[in-house]
C-alpha cells in the first residue's frame, strides 16, 4: 500500500513540476521576446526540468524495478508501449501543425516551445522508463563489482543533474569529461546480456521486434526534441534546452547502446537457441527424474520417465528398458519388443559380452556389432546399465536410425539420467521399507491393546480376601498372564502364567493361554488335572523348545483352603501371619509344554493349605527375580521375601507397590529387560 | 557373551559352556548339541561348571531334545551347576526331566548307568 501511495504521489509531482516548467519557461520565452527582463530567474525553468527528471526516475524506479512479475518480454514490452504512446503523441501534434497550415499559431515561438516541452516530457518519460527496464536486465545476474558499477553509474548521472540545475558558468573539458564517462560506462555495463540466453526460440523473434521499434522511437524523438528546440533557439537563449543536458545526453546514448547491442546480440544468438533450450529440458528431465519418488509414483512411473527423458534428450529413434530385478520386464519406445528382442538375440550371439547382459557395468557404444543385423532399421545403438544399491537391475538401449548417431555429450546426459534413476528407484524402496514399519510399528500398537484388554481389568472380589495384580511388558507385547476367575460363590480361580521367550510370539501363546484358563478352570477341576489338560492342549501348538511356565489356584472361601498345582513356574512366596514367617513353597512341577506325552500327568501335583487372617501371597514372574542392576546382581529371591517381611502389614495393592517401586530403584534403567508381572493377594 | 568347548572323553562328547545363556546365544548351544547328535555319540557330557546364568530360551534348547534323545536313545548328563543356575533348573522342572550330577565323576558314572 505504501509503495502505492508513493507511485502516486511520484506521478502527481511529475505532472506539477511538468506544469510548473511549461510555465516557467513560456514565462522567460515571453519576456525574452519582448525583449524585457524576466520575473522569475531563468534557471527556474532548468530547476523544474531536473525536478521533473528525478520524479519520474522514481516513478519508475518504484513502478518497475520492483515488480516480481515482470519477465524479460514483459520489460521489452514496456519499454515499447512508453516509445509507443510518446511517438503517436508527438505524431499527432505534428499533424495538428500541418492542419493549422498556414495559420499564424503554428510558427509563433511560444507555440513551438510548448510542442518542444511536450516532446521533451515523453521523450524524458520514455529514456527513464528505458533506463529502469535495461538496469533490471543488466543486473539479472550481478556479482559484487557490477552493482558497484552501476550504482557509480547510476548515482553519478542523478549527481549531474545538479550541474544542469543552476546557470553555472558552463566549463567546456568538465562537460565533455562527464559526458565521456558516462558514455564509456554505459558501453561498459552493455556488455552484460546474459538475459539473452534465456528466452526462447519465439521470445527472441518478438524481443527483436520490440527492440527495433523501440530504437526507431529513439531516433525518432531525438530528431523531433532536436528540431524544436533549434527553432526556439533563434529566438531565446534562455529555454529549458536538452541539448547540453548531461543526464539526458548519457541517457539517450546509453539507452540507445544497449537497444543496439540488446538487437544485435538477440540477432546472433537466434541460431543457438536450440541447444540452450535443450540444455535447459534436460535440467527439466533430471529434475522430473530425482522428484518421480516424492510424488507417490511407483518403480514403473520411474522407467516410463527415465525412457522418456533420455529418448527426447539424444533424440533417439527408439528405446528400450529392459528390468530384471524381480520379473523379466521390458519397456519399449517405437520399437516392438520382437525388435529388441531380435537385437538382444543378435549381440548375444555375436557374444559381445558384458553388455546387453546383466555383466555390464559402463555405458557402451554397441553400434559398430549393429551393423551385422540385417533387416534392422537401426544402426546405432547405446547401452546403459542401471544400478540400484550397486545391483544392475536392467539395462537402457537407446537406437537411432542414423549411423553414429550418438555424440559424447549425449552418452553423458543419458548416463546421468540413469545413475538419477538408480537412485530415485533406490530411494522408492527404502521409502517402501520405511513404510512398511511404519505400518508394521502401527500393527504392533494394535497388538498391544488387543493384549492388554487380554489382562483383567477387574480382578474378582471376594470378602476373605484382597488382591492387586502388575504387570508391565519388554518389547510392545509381552508374555506374562494373569487372571482370576469366580467359579461358584465360595470358589475362585487364579491363575499366573509366563511365556518362555518375549515379543510377538510370546503374546500369541499368552492369548493361547487365557482361552484354556477359561475353558478349564469353568468346571472347578482339580489343579493337576488343569496343568494336565492344559499341557495337552498346548504341546499341540507351542513350537520346539517353547514353555509356559504356570500356577493355578483354587480359592476356597468357606473352608479357606487354597488348593493349587504348580507348571514350572517361580514357586509362591507367602506369608504366614501366624508364625510370622516369610517362605517360598517348595513343590515340585514342571512346565507347560515341556513333555510332550501322557507322561506330564506324572509331574503334575495338586496341593493344599489353609490361609489365615493376615497371610499374603505374593505370585511373580522370573522378570522380577532375574532384574539386573548396573552390576549385573540378580534382584533375587531374597530381597524379595525381604520386601514382604517388611511391609507385610500393608495391603495387597500397598506391598505390590512396594515391591515395584524396590525393583524399579534397584534396576536403574529406563527399558524392562523381561516383562514384569506381580498378583499379590492378602487374606482376611 | 557365550563359549562353547567340546572334547571327546572316553567315548563320550563333553560340551562345556562357559558364560551366560540367553535368547541369542541359546542358538549356539542347541548348535552344538545338534552337532554332537550328528557326529552320533550316544554319550553327551555337559560341563555347567562355567555357566553363570541360563535364560528361559536355552532352557527351551535342553528341553527341546528330550523326546529325541529318548528315540536315539542317547544319554545326557549336566553336571558341575552353581547353586542358582541348578535353581533355574528345578523351579521348571527340568531337574526330572534331565539327569543332573554333582561333578564330573558322578556324572561319568551315570553316564555309564544309563548307557546299560
Amino acid at each position: 500500500m505504501r509503495a502505492r501511495a508513493m507511485i502516486r504521489l511520484l506521478f502527481m509531482m511529475g505532472a506539477i513540476t511538468w506544469l510548473g516548467l511549461v510555465f516557467t519557461d513560456i514565462v522567460v520565452l515571453i519576456s525574452i521576446k519582448n525583449s524585457l527582463e524576466p520575473d522569475i530567474p531563468v534557471w527556474l525553468p532548468k530547476l523544474l526540468l531536473n525536478l521533473f527528471i528525478l520524479s519520474l526516475f522514481y516513478y519508475y524506479k518504484f513502478k518497475i524495478e520492483h515488480d516480481e512479475v515482470l519477465n524479460f518480454i514483459d520489460l521489452l514490452w514496456r519499454v515499447f508501449a512508453t516509445g509507443l504512446i510518446a511517438t503517436v503523441i508527438s505524431l499527432a501534434l505534428r499533424l495538428v501543425s500541418y492542419l493549422l497550415g498556414n495559420t499564424k499559431l503554428p510558427s509563433d515561438v511560444v507555440y513551438i516551445d510548448l510542442v518542444y516541452l511536450i516532446n521533451i516530457g515523453l521523450m524524458i518519460s520514455f529514456l527513464i522508463m528505458a533506463f529502469t527496464a535495461w538496469k533490471r536486465l543488466i543486473l539479472y545476474q550481478k556479482s559484487k563489482w557490477l552493482l558497484r558499477f552501476w550504482a557509480f553509474f547510476e548515482y553519478g548521472l542523478l549527481i549531474s543533474l545538479l550541474y544542469n540545475s543552476f546557470n553555472f558558468p558552463r566549463i567546456d573539458w568538465l562537460y565533455i569529461a562527464m559526458l565521456v564517462t558516462f558514455l564509456l560506462t554505459g558501453l561498459v555495463l552493455s556488455g552484460n546480456m546474459k538475459w539473452v540466453a534465456y528466452l526462447n526460440f519465439r521470445q527472441k523473434w518478438t524481443g527483436l521486434l520490440l527492440l527495433l521499434l523501440t530504437i526507431f522511437y529513439l531516433l525518432y524523438g531525438f530528431y523531433t526534441s532536436s528540431d524544436y528546440a533549434g527553432i526556439v533557439e533563434k529566438t531565446s537563449p534562455e529555454f529549458a534546452d536538452y541539448r547540453d543536458h548531461v543526464f539526458i545526453l548519457s541517457l539517450i546514448s546509453f539507452v540507445t547502446i544497449y537497444s543496439v547491442f540488446s538487437f544485435l546480440v538477440i540477432l546472433f544468438n537466434l541460431p543457438t537457441t536450440s541447444v540452450f533450450e535443450q540444455k535447459l529440458e534436460e535440467v527439466v528431465n533430471f529434475q522430473r527424474i530425482s522428484q518421480s519418488i516424492q510424488t507417490e509414483q511407483s518403480e514403473e512411473s520411474v522407467y516410463k520417465i527415465l525412457l522418456e527423458t533420455s529418448v527426447s534428450s539424444v533424440f533417439a529413434d527408439a528405446a528400450w528398458l529392459e528390468i530384471s530385478s524381480s520379473e523379466k520386464k521390458l519397456y519399449t519406445y517405437n520399437i516392438t519388443e520382437k525388435e529388441a528382442g531380435d537385437i538382444i538375440d543378435h549381440l548375444n550371439k555375436h557374444q559381445v559380452r558384458g553388455i546387453l547382459d546383466q555383466g555390464s557395468d559402463k555405458t557402451r557404444n554397441l553400434s559398430r556389432y549393429l551393423s551385422t543385423l540385417k533387416n534392422s532399421r537401426f544402426r546405432s545403438i547405446l547401452a546403459f546399465p542401471i544400478y540400484v544399491k550397486n545391483e544392475n537391475i536392467g539395462i537402457l538401449a537407446l537406437l537411432k536410425e542414423l549411423p553414429d548417431g550418438f555424440n559424447r555429450e549425449m552418452t553423458k546426459i543419458v548416463s546421468t539420467f540413469s545413475n538419477q534413476a538408480g537412485i530415485s528407484i533406490e530411494n522408492f524402496r527404502l521409502m517402501e521399507e520405511a513404510l512398511q514399519n511404519e505400518r508394521y510399528k502401527e500393527e504392533l500398537k494394535i497388538a498391544k491393546n488387543v493384549q492388554k484388554s487380554l489382562l483383567p481389568e477387574i480382578l474378582e472380589k471376594s470378602d476373605a480376601f484382597e488382591i492387586a495384580a502388575f504387570s508391565e511388558s519388554a518389547d510392545e507385547v509381552g508374555g506374562d498372564y494373569y487372571d482370576t476367575l469366580r467359579i461358584s460363590p465360595e470358589i475362585v480361580s487364579l491363575i499366573i502364567a509366563d511365556v518362555s521367550g518375549k515379543g510377538t510370539t510370546a503374546a500369541f501363546h499368552m492369548s493361547q493361554m487365557k482361552g484354556i484358563f477359561h475353558s478349564l478352570a469353568q468346571d472347578c477341576i482339580e489343579p493337576a488335572e488343569f496343568l494336565v489338560k492344559a499341557n495337552q492342549a498346548l504341546v499341540k501348538c507351542l513350537e520346539r523348545g517353547s514353555f509356559i511356565s504356570a500356577i493355578i489356584f483354587l480359592v476356597n472361601t468357606t473352608t479357606r483352603t487354597i488348593r493349587y498345582a504348580r507348571g514350572g513356574h517361580c514357586p509362591v512366596l507367602y506369608y504366614h501371619a501366624t508364625t510370622d514367617q516369610v517362605e517360598y513353597f517348595k513343590d515340585k512341577g514342571v512346565a507347560l509344554g515341556m513333555i510332550r506325552s501322557n507322561a506330564y500327568r506324572n509331574f503334575a501335583r495338586t496341593e493344599e493349605f489353609s490361609f489365615c487372617p493376615g497371610d499374603v501371597m505374593v505370585l511373580y514372574t522370573d522378570g522380577i527375580t532375574e532384574a539386573k542392576n548396573a552390576k549385573g546382581e540378580e534382584f533375587g529371591y531374597d530381597r524379595l521375601a525381604a520386601i514382604l517381611a517388611e511391609s507385610k502389614h500393608l495391603s495387597a495393592r500397598e506391598i505390590q507397590d512396594r515391591i515395584i517401586s524396590t525393583l524399579y530403584s534397584f534396576s536403574e534403567s529406563e527399558g524392562l529387560d523381561d516383562d514384569y508381572t506381580t498378583m499379590v493377594i492378602k487374606f482376611n | 557373551m557365550i563359549h562353547i568347548k567340546r572334547l571327546q572323553e572316553d567315548g563320550a562328547d563333553v560340551i562345556a559352556i562357559i558364560g551366560e545363556i540367553d535368547a541369542s546365544s541359546s542358538i549356539e548351544l542347541d548348535l552344538a548339541i545338534a552337532k554332537s547328535v550328528g557326529e552320533g555319540y550316544e554319550k553327551i557330557l555337559v560341563d555347567c561348571s562355567a555357566l553363570e546364568y541360563i535364560s528361559s530360551a536355552g532352557l527351551g534348547v535342553f528341553m527341546s531334545y528330550i523326546d529325541e534323545f529318548k528315540d536315539k536313545k542317547i544319554a545326557m548328563v549336566l553336571y558341575g551347576m552353581s547353586d542358582k543356575v541348578a535353581n533355574t533348573f528345578q523351579i521348571l522342572g527340568l531337574d526330572e526331566l534331565l539327569h543332573i550330577a554333582k561333578d564330573k565323576s558322578e556324572a561319568k558314572a551315570m553316564i555309564n548307568e544309563l548307557q546299560v
